[in-house]
């Protein structure tokens, strides 16, 4: 079983990693840094900066119908971008692992859990978070139908599970209750919103609306 | 014999929407981890990974230089917190909260040994594995049932008698049973999380997710001893946390001293496997039934020892012998509750505290009963009615559950239920229809209420309440919307917000019960302060506004109080519920599926249908978790989760549940309070994994007295 975190008993990190990477990199020589000044600042425990350096990408890509240019670590996850770099926290972390559906997110129109998502592989991609399911001052009737239904309590769980909710019509899994019941039991509810919420759909899917 | 019973059974879309509806569909409620600020920077929490013994040395170095890091804080060089040291003349309480890096010894597995401050969360988390500890382990015992034996009786609990004791075991029928209910974890949706700001030496400020900005900010200020008024603490939208936030956490404390030493606000967010050992859970609970009863099912004694799991530091007390105290007419009963210390985390209320646990044995024990005298487990119920309060005599302020049984019964189609188990099955599946009790003592303490009616019309009203989901902001608005004749859209309720005049915490169901009559008070006092404005024979309800146009004046408002009821000396008062099940039982493989479920509350008046129907079948949900799949395991040898992630510890979703119908009876209660309503957060789930075990063994004959019920064991 994977740990959430590492824990200084299990997890044997060699603080001299980074150091040996960078003694051995030919990634050195194309930022212009000679191998020498290098290993030096290794030696000097100037190293983890150094790495730090390095470890910006450029991130391009389009949330909510606008452009965003970013400079983010390889290893931040699409959720941590959207809620710590662009204040976007309608997209919520409900578990870090993809187990709870809370992060979820369409891109290009696909719901995802952006907690499993890597900033830097959404480069061109077209995000679209709770905060941009609205046109405007009007709600998409999904929000329209989970207000009128109930659809949450504490509401923590809710912008993931619209999300999905309009994914589920969308990929044309909203057939029956039962179909709606596996196709969104991603999404986890710990309020026990659940009946209300297949309710709302219910209400999107026969009203036809458009998704 | 029927009779007619004025049902109110509230669909989805019936009632008010929620006042806060609209920011929560859109991603514009914020939580507290959602607060951004200048300079902000991120706290990780490194956990122990020894259940009992001390650090020998904790390196921190390779953390330390880690990029972006800006401190790494251990009980080495923390800041002391001076409300966690021992004070001249006064005695050191041998037990208590945690003390936050105040030594080296360690408590339990996943104890916060350090937390690693830096300005990203990645670079904040990457460091936090850099941190090495060295311990010193001791022997530790994590595992209740082997160790009952070291149980002792808590101060002021322990044993309860009246009549005879064990006068079960004469009667001509009994049975006598264990019960177990695992370690149960809250796990709220929302992480718990903080933010702490210091804005002067002696000046704190949190956005912090609690029930009770009011105790937090006392806690806070005892334990970091500056002034409570230089606390303030926020905390407008909880995701969930039944119970997980009632007190301040030693996570809470770490993110205080972290700002402390970075002179910077800190954010800490809980991850999920934190969430297991640092927010408290349902302890872990032996119980032994004794019950026995004359042929036509009269009780004559019922005998209920319980131990529950407590840690090493500080003893967690909870109620669950209490519910075989009154839930039946029995002349002869005794109780017994120990506790056992183990080298594990403090456990904390979870909804429906004690009551939810006692009331699994109780109700399950009285299905055996039923089995053994052979007679209905409605109609065992309905002859041991309590009609006054078995442990004092006291009369009930109201208790309309004999009529909350038929209709509950009626609903769910008791009629076709078997008494003889395996008797109906179904396309390989075998069906059954148990039913299950709860009770909950209904509360109310005081509260303050601002209102404050503007030039536009518009009334504000203010108090420190939090709203962990309910819909608090709804109930209030609707009862001010009725006390003062105006639209709810023109009403604004403000909670959340330390600074606010005072509410009690928000636990125990008692939230409507104690803020709903300080709403009424402060809309009557409003209302009387207009009238003397208009002078004599002004209207009841005038045009506020107007009012306020005519007088020159930009706002009037009132201040007001309630108190906390006297009622309780002449009443005994309590929410009642019950729940029946019909569950199918896979004859194959053990499977439970959940087919029909029919809740039934009798809390008094109900203020707003539409989230009180929202909270019976959360509530419900609780119960199917707690009956069929929840369980935090540790494995005893390491005194460690293995299951700490929503992987492996199965909470229900969708596809486990079917529509629940939430059934009201909807009287009110003239004693509780003005509006007559009492609480139903608890009686939702009190009762609730009785109905579902008692379902199981009339679908396919198969008792389980051990939670969660598995396939393993239904097959087994
Ligand atoms: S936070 Fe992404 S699935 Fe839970
Ligand atoms: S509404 Fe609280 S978790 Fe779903």
């Amino acid at each position: 079983m994977k740990s959430d975190k590492p824990t200084p008993e299990t997890t044997d990190v060699k603080d001299s990693s980074r150091r040996d990477f960078l003694k051995q990199s030919t990634l050195l020589t194309a930022v212009a840094v000679t191998p020498v000044v290098a290993i030096k600042a290794a030696n000097d425990h100037m190293d983890e900066h150094l790495a730090a350096v390095f470890e910006k990408m450029p991130l391009k890509m389009e949330v909510n119908g606008k452009t965003v240019n970013l400079s983010v670590e390889p290893r931040s996850t699409l959720l941590d971008i959207l809620r710590e770099q662009l204040d976007l926290t309608g997209t919520k972390k409900g578990c870090d692992h993809g187990q709870c559906g809370a992060c979820t997110v369409h891109v290009d129109g696909h719901r995802i859990n952006s907690c499993l998502t890597l900033g830097i592989m959404m480069s061109g991609k077209k995000i679209t978070t709770i905060e941009g399911l609205a046109k405007g001052d009007q709600l998409h009737p999904m929000q329209e139908a989970f207000i009128k239904h109930d659809g949450f309590q504490c509401g923590y769980c809710t912008p993931g599970q619209i999300m999905s909710a309009v994914s589920c019509i969308r990929e044309g899994h909203a057939g029956s209750e039962h179909e709606i019941r596996e196709y969104m039991s991603g999404n986890v509810c710990r309020c026990g919103a659940y009946p209300n919420i297949v309710n709302a759909i219910l209400e999107v899917k026969d009203g036809g609306f458009a998704v | 014999m029927k009779k007619a019973i004025n049902v109110t059974m509230p669909s989805s879309a019936e009632g008010m929407s929620r006042v806060d509806g609209r920011l929560k569909v859109t991603g514009a409620a914020k939580y507290s981890a959602e607060y951004t600020m200048p300079g902000l920077t991120y706290g990780v929490l490194v956990g122990s990974t020894i259940t009992k013994g001390h650090i020998l040395t904790i390196d921190t170095k390779a953390a330390g230089r880690a990029p972006g890091v800006l401190a790494v804080v251990t009980h080495l060089n923390s800041p002391k917190v001076p409300g966690d040291q021992p004070e001249k003349g006064k005695p050191v309480p041998d037990k208590g909260a945690l003390k936050v890096f105040y030594d080296n010894k360690i408590y339990y597995n996943g104890q916060p040994i350090a937390v690693v401050v830096a300005d990203t969360f990645e670079r904040a988390l990457y460091a936090a594995s850099l941190v090495k500890a060295q311990y010193k382990a001791e022997k530790h015992i994590t595992n209740l049932p082997d160790n009952r034996d070291k149980g002792f009786a808590p101060r002021g609990e322990g044993v309860y008698k009246r009549g005879a004791a064990d006068a079960w075991q004469s009667a001509p029928f009994k049975v006598e049973q264990e019960y177990i209910v695992p370690t149960v974890t809250h796990n709220p949706m929302e992480l718990h999380a903080i933010i702490a700001r210091w804005d002067a030496d002696d000046k704190l400020t949190v956005w912090d997710k609690t029930q009770g900005v009011n105790d937090t900010r006392d806690d806070l200020a005892r334990l970091f001893k500056i002034p409570a008024a230089n606390v303030l603490v926020h905390s407008q939208f909880v995701g969930g946390a039944f119970g997980s936030a009632l007190r301040t956490w030693p996570h809470e404390v770490a993110a205080v001293l972290a700002a402390k030493v970075v002179s910077k606000p800190v954010k800490v967010v809980l991850s999920r496997a934190d969430m297991f050992t640092s927010v408290g859970y349902r302890p872990f609970t032996w119980q032994k039934i004794g019950i026995g009863a004359t042929a036509d099912g009269k009780l004559t004694g019922i005998t209920h020892e319980a131990a529950g799991q407590t840690s090493s530091y500080e003893n967690f007390t909870e109620g669950p012998v209490g519910v075989s105290q009154n839930m039946y007419a029995c002349p002869n009963v005794n109780t017994k509750y120990n506790l056992v210390s183990l080298d594990i985390a403090t456990p904390t209320w979870m909804r429906g505290p004690g009551e939810a646990t006692g009331a699994f044995a109780l109700e399950s024990a009285l299905d055996e009963l039923s089995y053994a005298v052979n007679i209905d487990p409605l109609e065992l119920r309905i002859k041991n009615y309590a009609e006054v309060e078995p442990s004092s005599g006291k009369p009930f302020s109201t208790k309309f559950l004999k009529e909350a049984y038929q209709l509950g019964a009626d609903h769910i189609g008791w009629g076709d239920r078997k008494q003889v188990p395996r008797s109906v099955k179904q396309d390989g599946w075998y069906v059954g229809y148990g039913m299950g009790s709860g009770m909950f003592g209904a509360y109310r303490s005081g509260a303050t209420v601002r209102a404050k009616m503007m030039a536009d019309g518009t009334l504000i009203l203010q108090t420190a309440v939090s709203d962990i989901g309910p819909g608090t902001g709804t109930a209030m608005t609707i009862i001010a919307a009725e006390q003062m004749n105006i639209p709810a859209d023109k009403i604004r309720f403000e909670l959340g917000d330390s600074s606010l005049p005072p509410a009690p915490t928000q636990g125990g169901s008692a939230t409507v019960a104690s803020v709903g009559p300080a709403v009424v008070k402060a809309c009557t006092d409003l209302k009387e302060k207009f009238q003397k404005l208009i002078g004599n024979g002004g209207e009841d309800h005038p045009d506020y506004a107007k009012v306020l146009k005519e007088h020159n004046l930009p706002s009037l408002e009132v201040t007001s109080s309630s108190d906390g009821g006297n009622g309780m000396e002449k009443y005994a008062m309590n929410s009642w519920s019950v729940h029946f099940v019909k569950v199918l039982v896979n004859a194959a493989t053990g499977v439970v599926k959940i087919d029909k479920v029919a809740c039934v509350s009798d809390c008094g008046k109900v203020i707003s249908p539409k989230t009180a129907r929202s909270q019976v079948i959360g509530g419900a949900i609780g119960g199917i978790g707690m009956a069929l799949m929840e369980e935090s395991i540790i494995d005893h040898r390491y005194g460690r989760y293995i299951n700490n992630n929503f992987a492996d510890y199965h909470v229900p979703v969708n596809a486990d549940i079917p529509q629940i119908d939430a059934l009201f009876i909807n009287k009110p209660d003239p004693i509780i309070n003005v509006m007559g309503a009492k609480g139903m957060a608890e009686i939702a789930l009190i009762g609730m994994a009785a109905a579902v075990a008692n379902a199981v063994y009339n679908a396919c004959g198969k008792r389980v007295r051990d939670l969660p019920i598995t396939p393993d064991k239904v097959m087994g």
